[in-house]
């Protein structure tokens, strides 16, 4: 769980794209390592394949084709992230608190976790400019969701767990081969250049 | 084979197959000969309805049949219109109708095949009966149109494809963080066996927590809102109709967005179960989400510049009604079913004939297209009945079915709502009539190049406006007996 909460902080307060896909790739392991309290061997070992060795490969991949290295100027500063992110842990452990009592989980920390995790996430998607950066953000807030899942739901089939990992694969794999075009038709992903469609004739 | 199996493995198969294709005219075959298949196979399932499969996982219900017939039928017109529209679109070179550059289309084979694929996940949509698959479904339907709406290879297009990736997958893990909150909600009522079939827990769903079911329905309602495109998550929706090809349009508009709302229906219909505090609850929500969308929908198309932009923003504005028309119960509830054939078969034409239209101006300007009726006759003429099918005009089902929703409104009491419902009504109708009208009207501005309009271009949207007409002046006794039922289990009268 703590490992969790300074993986969060990590990924708003690195600028190096390779770091963050570390640590989203960690995150990715450490939440397959809670269905094995649960004696889930298939998934933990699924999402542990892919979670941590498949999407560290694409995100590598893509990071190569597109040649970024760190997120250049975000909208919001890195030390002004890491504080966004130490309010954001405190208001999910708040929110956490003030929810109606839950049936015993795995760990009192998950709930607050779980949230910090998603809030990650989200302002990761609307604070950077970078492609890349905005899929790792995604991958954070489905992290968060899936801790949520994982830690309140003792009962959800397999099935579905399955399903729901495999749309998140072919999602990153599809986002994937749209950086590498987004990289081919500006020279960089930078989504500051996604801005000719609009309401407004230019 | 169970009937509702071989709905969803026919057009999945098919669409894999079409990636190793490479004779164009076998793929443009395989597309129809899929498309009339699956028609047929739907139309099968109302005279023989097949056995749930997997548990009850997979069944087709009343609204889930109803939703994939619309679904099929808007798929076979597309796929006719699609065969003239790949011919026009040779491969080679194309040059960009707004700034002039040049680029490639992406490969036939790819595009038919997310085609066939889109299909077969829309298909699976509708026969989850089980939260957890919806969601699987639902998400498979954004990955399989992503690399629609990238036909054309250009920077506009790419632009609308990652708003759409990333803003729609972002909505919907929310759907999924709903998932888990209702399977929280559920976890007094399943013990050991697999919850989230909504059969069971509409049966059992006063026993649910009623705080976690709210938490739940406000994820899912924005979650699969997004997709659905209610404002003020709807960003995505105008850059994508009007970047992706105009079939792929008709397509999203007429068949997608009614996708996302099934999965609002689904949460709904469980909410509407658990009493009259949650059904309260989630329908106040559902009409204030509602009347947003129509007013930004309005603001929007009175200062609209871009026909295609201007269609979408009229599917914002009629998911808006349905939306309203779930929300405000009694006879509206009736009404918003209706409307949701009405409104998928009149937008689904409008965009085929924005295509036409598209095709031989080589414009998306409502500024630079005139004399529609001149150069174009039929076109024109079909681009005339779609505004008058899409603004509420007697005597096209839409009318009708709006008249059903302001009637809820007003029997509920809610005069306020009614009023503002009118309003922006009559605000739309306003902005799309200043703009249909002059490009129907007047001469041609610039040389026109007329290309003659073929079969494929003409039949298949006047078929759907002549359908959207049908169900102005006569609804069919069984429909109307359907609509009803549906209209009940909907918390409707």
């Amino acid at each position: 769980m703590v490992c969790l909460v300074l993986s969060n902080l990590m990924l708003v307060g690195s600028s190096r794209i390779a770091v963050c896909i570390r640590f989203v790739a960690l995150q990715g392991v450490l939440l397959g390592l809670l269905p094995l309290a649960l004696h889930h061997w298939l998934l933990a070992g699924a999402s542990i394949a892919i979670k941590g060795t498949v999407f560290p490969w694409l995100l590598f991949r893509a990071m190569r084709e597109a040649n970024v290295r760190r997120e250049v100027e975000p909208y919001v500063g890195f030390s002004t992230s890491l504080m966004i992110g130490v309010a954001a842990l405190g208001i999910s452990s708040w929110i956490a608190s003030r929810l109606p009592p839950l049936a015993p989980s795995i760990s009192p920390m998950i709930l607050p976790v779980a949230l910090f995790t998603m809030i990650t996430g989200l302002f990761l998607i609307v604070s950077r400019r970078q492609a890349l950066t905005q899929v790792i953000g995604y991958l954070a807030l489905e992290n968060g969701v899936f801790a949520f899942g994982l830690g309140l739901v003792r009962e959800a089939p397999v099935i579905v767990e399955m399903g729901i990992l495999l749309d998140i694969f072919v999602a990153v794999f599809v986002m994937g081969i749209t950086i590498f075009h987004i990289s081919r038709e500006f020279d960089q992903i930078d989504t500051e250049q996604l801005t000719a469609l609009k309401d407004t004739p230019s | 084979m169970n009937l509702t199996l071989a709905l969803f493995l026919v057009p999945a198969v098919a669409g894999l197959a079409a990636f190793a294709i490479r004779s164009n005219r076998v793929l443009r075959f395989l597309l129809v000969g899929t498309a009339v298949v699956h028609s047929g196979l739907t139309a099968a399932g109302w005279v023989y309805p097949a056995a749930p499969v997997f548990g009850g996982w997979v069944h087709l219900d009343d609204l889930g049949r109803l939703f994939l017939s619309l679904t099929s039928a808007l798929f076979l017109a597309a796929s006719v219109y699609a065969v003239g529209y790949l011919r026009r679109e040779a491969p080679g070179r194309q040059t960009d109708v707004e700034e002039g550059f040049l680029f490639m289309n992406a490969p036939e084979a790819t595009f038919v095949g997310c085609l066939l694929l889109f299909l077969s996940t829309m298909t699976l949509v509708s026969a989850s009966q089980h939260f957890g698959l919806l969601w699987i479904a639902v998400e498979a339907t954004t990955l399989a149109s992503a690399p629609l709406i990238y036909y054309h290879r250009h920077h506009r297009s790419l632009e609308a494809t990652w708003k759409y990736l990333l803003i729609c997958s972002v909505g919907i893990a929310l759907a999924l963080l709903g998932n888990f909150l209702l399977t929280v909600a559920a976890t007094p009522l399943f013990r050991n066996e697999s919850a989230l079939l909504l059969g069971s827990l509409v049966k059992d769903a006063v026993l649910l927590d009623p705080r976690w079911l709210k938490a739940a329905f406000i994820f899912f309602l924005v979650g699969y809102g997004t997709k659905m495109g209610l404002a003020p998550m709807h960003t995505w929706l105008p850059d994508a109709h009007s970047e992706a090809p105009s079939v792929v349009s008709a397509l999203l508009s007429g068949a997608l967005l009614n996708n996302a709302l099934l999965g609002i229906l689904r949460a709904h219909n469980v909410c509407v179960a658990a009493g009259p505090g949650m059904k309260a609850f989630s329908s106040d929500l559902l009409v204030l989400f509602g009347l947003v969308s129509m007013a930004v929908a309005a603001v929007f198309i009175l200062k609209q510049m871009d026909f295609k932009r201007m269609l979408a923003y009229s599917s914002v504005e009629h998911m808006g009604i349905l939306a309203l028309g779930i929300g405000l119960g009694g006879s509206a509830v009736f009404g918003a079913v209706l409307h949701a054939i009405n409104h998928s078969l009149t937008k689904a034409m409008l965009f085929f004939a924005a295509g036409n239209i598209l095709a031989v101006y080589r414009t998306k300007s409502i500024q630079d297209v005139r004399g529609l009726l001149r150069v174009l006759p039929a076109t024109g003429t079909l681009w005339l009945m779609g505004f008058f099918a899409i603004t509420g005009s007697p005597p096209f089902g839409t009318f009708f079915s709006e008249l059903m929703i302001l009637k809820g409104a007003l029997d509920a009491g809610r005069t306020f709502v009614a009023v503002a419902y009118l309003a922006l009504l009559a605000l739309i109708f306003i902005g799309m009539a200043a703009s249909f009208l002059r490009m129907a009207q007047g001469t041609a501005p610039k040389p026109i190049i007329r290309t003659g309009e073929c079969l494929s271009a003409i039949v298949p949207p006047a078929v759907l406006v002549a359908a959207t007409l049908v169900l102005g002046l006569y609804v069919p006794p069984p429909l109307l007996a359907l609509l009803r039922r549906l209209a009940q289990w909907l918390g409707g009268a």
